[in-house]
């Protein structure tokens, strides 16, 4: 029993499983859904399906195996749907023998019709009798007197199931990601650095110690607690924003996610920057005055401790990475220079990329060569869960000596 | 085998559900699934539980999830320094281990002689792994204490609604064990019918007002934190308490401060006032 269905949700990239399967299928024997192709698109939405994000894909499939009255192949320009959604007032009147025509029409013919159109149809139409639009008696389109044909967009009064498919209620959920927040928590879990030495109240039994203690009072026992192991990674995240990043925004947002959601750091500052680390840094994604932050103050408060994770593509001009400037009266640092600074201060560093660029390419003037210059300069990895792994395995190895560092 | 009786969860007076929120429900209590809610914040999602529990006149047992919880705390705990204790002062019973083993909320389903319903409040707080660790206790409803060589068993099934704010991506394996349902966000009428729920006697000139602003309110594109239902509710009864007329609504929203909690979002509102003011 629909079991092409099964396959094509499968091909559609929902992981669905044989064992929810069964479930609906169990579902289906016990009589739910038998009267309504709604009922059992609920049905089999909230069983098959497990996240909102596979709405959309699971609509797609659900279109493709039962709901062919709607589908059209090549699917229908943004345009067209746009026209559809704002209907005109009907203040033309239809020739209603041309509604008589189109009523007697088969429903292959109009599906035929209705490509062709799409092929023809450059501009809105509302009203009349030929092209897909808003009113009007052709068999397309939506708010028409057309007695059968083919709805396209528009909101829809009868709830149908295939209207609701086709809808794309749920395309704001879709998330075509190679990488999913979860394999990046997992990787960020193991940036862990367990200590007893923090400031927390003792709430765990110290097995050793009690037995210690209790043998010491001739077998009257004498529970000991401790402090509770805690993590003492403290992270400082810099991330570039804008330009060339925009590219990798839904990647830098996944990473960003999870950091953010893995709160076992003791400390975790994030701040943004544009292309390179210079003499400013700035609070939000959004580079603007209000909220600069200077990088020097940044080095002041953040102790030798902190590791940190920059993120960032490394594609810039040249220049802008090696050359000093002069901004508002004074000298400033190239960013190859403050990014050395870094390195110096912070001994556990490493730098994400989610450009991969192989080395020794013929490139477009002299662009990428900032990236094989930061490459010499720091550890860089590429941002994928492979790669972030390594990444926190160099961060956790590279620990440096602070304190022998800050004596030489 | 007795098939189970399809139930009669309709909503109830003070909770409105959509019909697939209710068709979800019936088939979880049917099939004996956990079902897995997920929405917006503020869409009701705990109150379903409490609702499906009223409704259909069973216990309900609320294990809500902080992030320190582990699942042997759900199931039961053994409390070894509470017998170590008597053995030094030979108070009786010591031997009886089940004395110090206490269960926990999903010990306690199990063990009620009724059917009862489980809220597993926001699991996406726990651990990573914590809906792992449960896997096998939810299938089979029944766990083992190794302590007294004791397996819990069901009595029946509890109806188990599972709640989750999306904070923590769930595991596939289990997933693939729950129904689910994202609780969307209401339109106007549904909206309507939810407030007048609560309450009934509010002014039907004030209540379209209300909700015209709301949702002028949720679309403006740039706010962090959109109000929710929940914050809907709060706003009427402030509205209704300081006596508003209807009229002022929507041109000044008055008390924006029980919709928006930010800071930045208010700047927003503001300046939509000030440029529908002008326009």
């Amino acid at each position: 029993m629909f079991i092409n269905f099964f396959y094509r949700l499968r091909a559609c990239g929902v992981a669905t499983s044989l064992n929810e399967w069964l479930m609906l299928m169990d579902a289906l024997e016990k009589g739910f859904a038998r009267t309504s192709m709604t009922e059992f698109y609920n049905l089999c939405r909230s069983m098959l399906v497990k996240s909102e994000r596979d709405f959309d894909k699971f609509d797609n499939a659900f279109l493709m195996c039962f709901g062919d009255m709607e589908t059209v192949e090549g699917g229908l320009s943004e345009d067209l749907l746009r026209w559809l959604d704002k209907p005109k007032p009907k203040d033309c009147d239809t020739k209603p023998r041309d509604i008589e025509r189109n009523a007697a029409l088969t429903r292959e013919r109009i599906e035929e019709m209705f490509e062709e159109r799409l092929k023809e149809q450059k501009e809105e139409h509302n009203g009349g009798t030929y092209w897909i639009g808003t009113g009007g008696g052709s068999p397309f389109g939506n708010d028409g007197e057309g007695e059968i044909g083919i709805r396209v967009g528009g909101k829809t009064n009868l709830r149908r199931a295939f209207r609701v498919a086709s809808e794309h209620k749920y395309r704001d959920f879709r998330e075509d990601e190679i990488l999913s927040i979860r394999q990046f928590q997992m990787a960020f879990r193991s940036l862990r650095q367990f200590s007893s030495r923090i400031a927390v109240p003792k709430t765990e039994l110290d097995i050793d110690e009690t037995i210690r203690k209790t043998c010491g009072n001739a077998g009257r026992l004498e529970v000991v607690f401790g402090k509770p192991r805690k993590n003492t990674v403290k992270l400082l995240l810099l991330m570039d924003t804008g330009g060339s990043m925009d590219y990798y925004s839904g990647l830098c947002a996944t990473l960003f996610q999870s950091v953010i959601k893995a709160n076992h750091f003791r400390d975790l500052k994030i701040y943004y920057f544009h292309n390179c680390i210079r003499h400013d840094l700035y609070t939000t994604p959004i580079i603007g005055p209000k909220y600069r932050v200077a990088t020097q103050w940044v080095l002041n408060n953040l102790n030798s401790d902190f590791k940190v994770l920059i993120v960032g593509d490394a594609l810039m001009d040249t220049d802008e990475l090696v050359k000093d400037s002069v901004s508002a009266g004074k000298n400033q640092m190239s960013g190859l220079k403050w990014l050395r600074i870094l390195k110096r201060k912070y001994p556990s560093l490493a730098w994400v990329n989610p450009e991969n660029l192989p080395s020794g390419v013929i490139r477009y003037k002299n662009w990428g060569e900032s990236y094989d210059i930061i490459r010499k300069e720091v550890d860089m990895y590429s941002l994928t869960v492979e790669g972030l792994r390594d990444a926190i395995k160099h961060l956790l190895s590279s620990d440096g000596h602070p304190m022998m560092k800050r004596a030489v | 085998m007795a098939i189970q009786r399809l139930t009669s969860f309709n909503g109830s007076v003070e909770y409105v559900a959509s019909p697939e929120l209710i068709g979800a429900v019936d088939v979880a209590i049917a099939l004996g699934k956990p079902l897995l809610i997920k929405g917006e914040p503020g869409t009701g999602k705990t109150m379903l539980a409490q609702s499906i529990a009223e409704s259909l006149g069973k216990r309900l047992i609320i294990w809500s999830i902080k992030s320190t919880t582990k699942a042997q705390d759900g199931l039961y705990v053994y409390d070894v320094v509470q017998r170590l204790y008597d053995s030094q002062f030979n108070s009786g019973g010591v031997d009886d281990i089940g004395k110090y083993i206490k269960l926990g909320r999903l010990g306690d389903a199990f063990c009620d002689e009724k059917q009862t319903v489980l809220l597993i409040d926001e699991i996406d707080k726990a651990d990573l792994e914590f809906p792992n660790d449960l896997l096998w206790e939810l299938d089979k409803m029944e766990f083992y204490i190794p302590e007294t060589k004791q397996t819990i068993s069901a009595k029946t099934r509890p109806i188990v609604i599972i709640t989750s704010n999306a904070e923590k991506e769930l595991p596939d394996a289990f997933l693939r064990r729950c129904i689910f349902h994202y609780i969307e966000f209401p339109d106007k009428d549904l909206m309507e019918r939810i407030v007048l729920a609560h309450y009934p006697d509010v002014e039907r000139h004030l209540l379209g007002q209300v909700i015209e602003a709301f949702y002028q309110i949720r679309d403006l594109s740039v706010l962090q934190k959109k109000p929710s239902t929940s914050e809907l509710l709060d706003w009427i009864s402030a509205l209704v308490i300081g006596g508003i007329s209807p009229d002022r609504i929507i041109s000044e929203v008055p008390y924006a401060g029980v919709l928006l909690k930010k800071t930045e979002d208010m700047a927003v509102l503001e300046s939509h006032i000030g440029s529908q003011a002008r326009g």
